[in-house]
């Protein structure tokens, strides 16, 4: 598998360090209880199919990275920084 | 039908043409006491203990494929009982007492195989964690013996002790631990249900599950719905999608595990070994094949092939430790979808808010050694409704709590370190 950095062009995935699913973007607050989370740092959708997932540009740019892409082909469908779906600071 | 020598022995003699199916290939009926989803080892193994330990002989496994056809079918057959936490360490202990009773309980040759297992370590640090292990498996009534590396160097003469990078400093023996046939495991566990009665379901995929009023009714499938007062949910990899049909996510992210095998050889290794320094374990199945594995390719897949730089890795090591087995040939490679929790130990419970609801899955990579022991306390907690005192910590409820989570390896509960 490859992706393409939007930053540094296609590279092999060797270069990336995968985290999970991209709820890891959607922090809840300190206080918003067992469940939320829960859901946040446990449990997942878990798709055969289309997903989200945010991958680490370790051995190129550092750049935090979401990729949408297929778990059952591994297609990869779009790479875009976190940063951008954020909103900075990411 | 029983096996037995003399019966081998007359159909030998007679042009084997006595032997019937081991199982019955049954058509659903409109109702059961259970059903249980999954046709493979956990599945079938929960239908032979709710017949043969709670009499509950109206009951039906289905099967989306064909009996066996998933990572029972699939895995590198290996069997131990070396775990370290509370919790783990009873459990796989129940699991390889009755892995020791199987053939005979279920007059099936599974090819239980005690050829001891060995894991190497390569530092002071190693030794003292391994040590630390060793006892605890003591404590728990099994076996371990821990090897300096003269003790390693008697049984494996063959690795390569005297490189500097990672040079081996000894091992942890657990000479009870090996490996069985793996679909042997899933045919005699199949013929022991269905001998009960059990209705094995093949090629019934299941499409829903319905739930009235937080009591679960029964399931859809491409067969016809089918109802049934309880239902266990013994999927593995594909655990997610069928907890969806229930409005449930699960604390389970399905990564792609490889294994390999050579061609067929002389016997060239005796034990079932893993390498410290890498993720590489081997052993020689009867066949002569070498049979071995690494780690995960390390990111959510259900393709059930891998990658090639995990591929890569895992030759690698194996290089690295034994240098021989650069002279035999890859036959085939082949992934399997792993149920990965975040804290790397199994769920075998009931499914809050739903009565008669109940899941087994969270096997992450270590599903084999489990078959016996995880349907034994399903089956418990199906007739029950309790847990069975050997698989009392596999709550779902540790993910919300963070009381009692189960970190085998001491990296954290998080998805992407198991």
């Amino acid at each position: 598998m490859r992706l393409t950095c939007p930053q540094c062009g296609e590279r092999d995935r060797r270069e990336f360090y995968y985290v999970g699913d991209a709820v890891a973007l959607e922090r809840p607050a300190p206080d918003a209880g067992d469940e939320a989370w829960e859901a946040y740092v446990h449990l997942r959708d878990n798709p055969a199919g289309e997903t989200r997932d945010l991958w680490y540009h370790e051995a190129g740019c550092g750049a935090w990275l979401v990729v949408t892409r297929n778990t059952v082909t591994h297609a990869v469908l779009d790479v875009v920084l976190a940063s951008d779906v954020k909103g900075g600071g990411a | 039908m029983r096996f037995s020598g003399l019966r081998v022995l007359k159909e030998g003699l007679t042009g084997n043409k006595g032997w019937a199916a081991h199982w019955r290939d049954a058509t659903p009926k409109p109702e059961y006491d259970a059903v249980i989803i999954g046709g493979g080892g956990h599945g079938l193994s929960t239908a032979y203990y709710l017949a043969r330990n709670h009499g509950m002989t109206n009951i039906a496994v289905l099967e989306k494929g064909y009996l066996g056809g998933g990572n029972v079918g699939r895995n590198t057959t290996i069997v131990r009982a070396n775990y370290f936490l509370q919790g783990n360490s009873e459990f796989y202990s129940h699991s390889l007492n009755l892995w020791e009773g199987l053939e005979e309980d279920l007059n099936y040759n599974v090819m239980h195989s005690q050829r001891g297992l060995i894991n190497l370590f390569h530092s002071d640090g190693q030794r003292d964690a391994f040590a630390r292990r060793g006892n605890m498996m003591l404590n728990q009534g099994d076996d371990a013996i821990l090897l300096d590396r003269d003790g390693v160097r008697k049984h494996l003469p063959y690795l390569d002790f005297e490189q500097t990078r990672f040079p081996i400093y000894g091992g942890l023996y657990h000479p009870r631990g090996g490996t069985a046939r793996h679909d042997a495991v899933a045919w005699g566990y199949a013929r022991g249900a269905s001998d009960r009665g059990v209705d094995l379901i093949q090629n019934c995929e299941v499409t829903g599950i319905d739930i009235e009023g937080g009591v679960v009714k029964g399931v859809q499938t491409t067969r016809g719905p089918i109802r049934a007062k309880k239902v266990g949910i013994v999927v593995a990899g594909r655990s997610g999608q069928v907890a969806a049909m229930a409005g449930r996510r699960l604390p389970i992210e399905s990564h792609v595990l490889q294994a390999f095998v050579t061609e067929g050889l002389k016997p060239v290794i005796d034990h079932v070994i893993s390498f410290g320094m890498g993720h590489f374990y081997i052993s020689q199945s009867d066949k002569g094949g070498l049979v071995f594995g690494g780690d995960l390719d390390f990111y959510a897949s259900y393709a059930q092939r891998g990658n090639l730089p995990m591929k890569e890795h895992v030759m690698e090591a194996g290089m690295t430790l034994m240098p021989m087995i650069g002279k035999a040939r890859v036959l085939r490679s082949w992934g399997g979808i792993m149920d990965m929790t975040p804290d790397g130990s199994p769920i075998i419970d009931r499914m809050e808010g739903v009565d008669g609801l109940f899941i087994d899955c969270g096997w992450n990579y270590g599903g084999f050694k489990a078959v016996p022991a995880s349907g034994w306390c399903m089956a418990h907690l199906m007739a029950t409704g309790q847990p069975h005192e050997v698989a009392a910590k596999f709550r779902m409820d540790r993910f919300r709590t963070g009381v009692g989570l189960m970190d085998e390896e001491g990296t954290g509960s998080q998805h992407n370190l198991h």
